[in-house]
């Protein structure tokens, strides 16, 4: 059975409302831009999104926001928003802030099979009410959940008919863990290769984790904040 | 001019070979003060260790950005990695150094620089990660807000980053260092007087006796 489809619409027909969704990227960058429109068009409300930043305004998971499809955001930094504050500030939305590290050890766990680890981050904060604690030689550390998601969202540079995939500098990013920890993940490329094309030593995310490829054009990566040598 | 004080002083900080992790805003800044002569790896959170200069425009790639999510370069040998990687890096105790910036430190060197309690919440990103994870962190901050009240506390008022966590804190006025022994003042900026420091100071601290024989 070929993982690749040819339908952004066709590929995330499965996804009902209420559904839990992790979205790779940093920022704007790495972002499975084609699939946030999709599931835009598509409209399932409801939705709990795993990310570790809820895009901007006008773009990314923005998109989502602007037509109130998300009930709950979990993430480690959403700083860049209007729309996000108005919804939290109405009480539309429901907001769990989870420390970065924290979020990307959590859906490493989660696809790994470990349901919960503990950290020293965010000991004797506000993240640390209602956790378990606990001191291993002599330092205290709290418990964290694993997170697994219905489907997972990732944006990479290449990948091969497998779902073997590769992706580029640093909009790799979340994008390996987030593969990893969805019972469905859906993977977007700018560039699709036989099998066999990419070197097996440099594959970074096996296409073991990965159900469904899909290619697409003319991707837009917009910049947050564009800094030059000259400026 | 007090933050460029601090700055220069925040980058005698960095030792020649060292990993170092720059905080958001005004921490990296001092990333172009760096001694050509020294190399150090600087790392960001979203997965690259060895950040190079802001690109030409002909080099801007929206793939290649730092924490901050502006538009870098990588220089000479540079790594990328995915994001449970890169915290494993801080997490691990692989990382020398972080200088972050800071709204308040507290005596024993609780350190709060993620939330105001009534403004909106933004998130703590990789800041709560951090503290926990370099080997030495380095807070650089003003020493009085805009209201002219101390940020240096005996305990802070808003809510923590992390508990116990600083080692050095850089202001404008002084160096202070924190030990189980509690917080030491250590250097005095130039022209600045012992007294000013401890007007300025709601914290109590110690102070290092070289202080007091130029006092």
């Amino acid at each position: 059975m070929s993982k690749l489809l040819t339908s952004f619409d066709s590929a995330i027909q499965q996804i009902e409302d209420g559904a839990t969704i992790i979205v790779g990227g940093f920022g704007l960058s790495g972002i499975p831009e084609k699939l946030i429109i999709a599931l835009r068009d598509k409209g399932v409300k409801d939705l709990t999104i795993v990310s570790n930043n809820c895009g901007v305004d006008d773009w990314g998971l923005g998109l989502l926001l602007e037509n109130k499809q998300i009930k709950k955001m979990i993430a480690s930094y959403v700083g860049e928003n209007k729309l996000f504050e108005q919804q939290f500030l109405s009480g539309e939305l429901e907001v769990e802030l989870v420390p970065q590290g924290t979020l990307a050890e959590r859906l490493r766990a989660g696809g790994a099979g470990i349901p919960a680890f503990y950290t020293a981050t965010g000991v004797g904060t506000e993240v640390a009410k209602g956790k378990e604690h606990k001191e291993f030689d002599g330092r205290t550390y709290i418990m964290e959940k694993g997170i697994v998601g219905d489907f997972a969202f990732v944006k990479a540079w290449k990948a091969d008919h497998f779902g073997n995939l590769v992706y580029r500098k640093t909009a790799r990013n979340f994008n390996p863990v987030v593969a990893t920890a969805g019972k469905v993940t859906i993977v977007e490329v700018e560039e699709l290769v036989g099998t066999g094309e990419l070197d097996p030593d440099e594959i970074h995310t096996s296409g073991v984790y990965v159900q469904k490829v899909l290619v697409g054009k003319d991707y837009e990566k917009r910049i947050e904040r564009l800094t030059t040598a000259n400026a | 001019m007090t933050r460029q004080l601090i700055l220069e002083r925040a980058v005698k900080e960095i030792q020649d070979g060292m990993c170092v992790n720059l905080g958001i805003g005004m921490p990296t800044l001092i990333a172009n003060m760096i001694p050509n002569d020294f190399n150090v790896m600087l790392q960001s959170e979203n997965g690259l260790l060895g950040i190079g200069p802001y690109p030409k425009k002909v080099e801007v790639d929206p793939d290649l950005i730092n924490a901050g999510k502006e538009t870098v370069t990588a220089k000479a040998g540079a790594s990328f990695f995915d994001s449970a990687e890169s915290f494993a890096m801080i997490r691990g105790g692989h990382i020398d150094l972080a200088i972050l910036g800071g709204m308040e430190v507290s005596e024993n060197g609780d350190l709060a620089n993620w939330m105001i309690p009534g403004k909106m919440v933004k998130g703590m990103g990789g800041a709560m990660d951090l503290v926990q994870g370099a080997k030495r962190i380095v807070v650089i901050m003003d020493h009085v807000n805009k209201h002219g009240e101390s940020k240096v506390k005996k305990s802070c008022t808003l809510p923590l980053t992390g508990e116990k966590v600083v080692h050095c804190l850089i202001t404008e006025l002084a160096v202070f260092q924190f030990s189980e022994a509690g917080m030491e003042l250590i250097e005095l900026q130039n022209g600045i007087t012992l007294d000013e420091v401890k007007s300025k100071t709601e914290a109590d601290f110690t102070i290092s006796p070289s202080i007091e024989i130029k006092a």
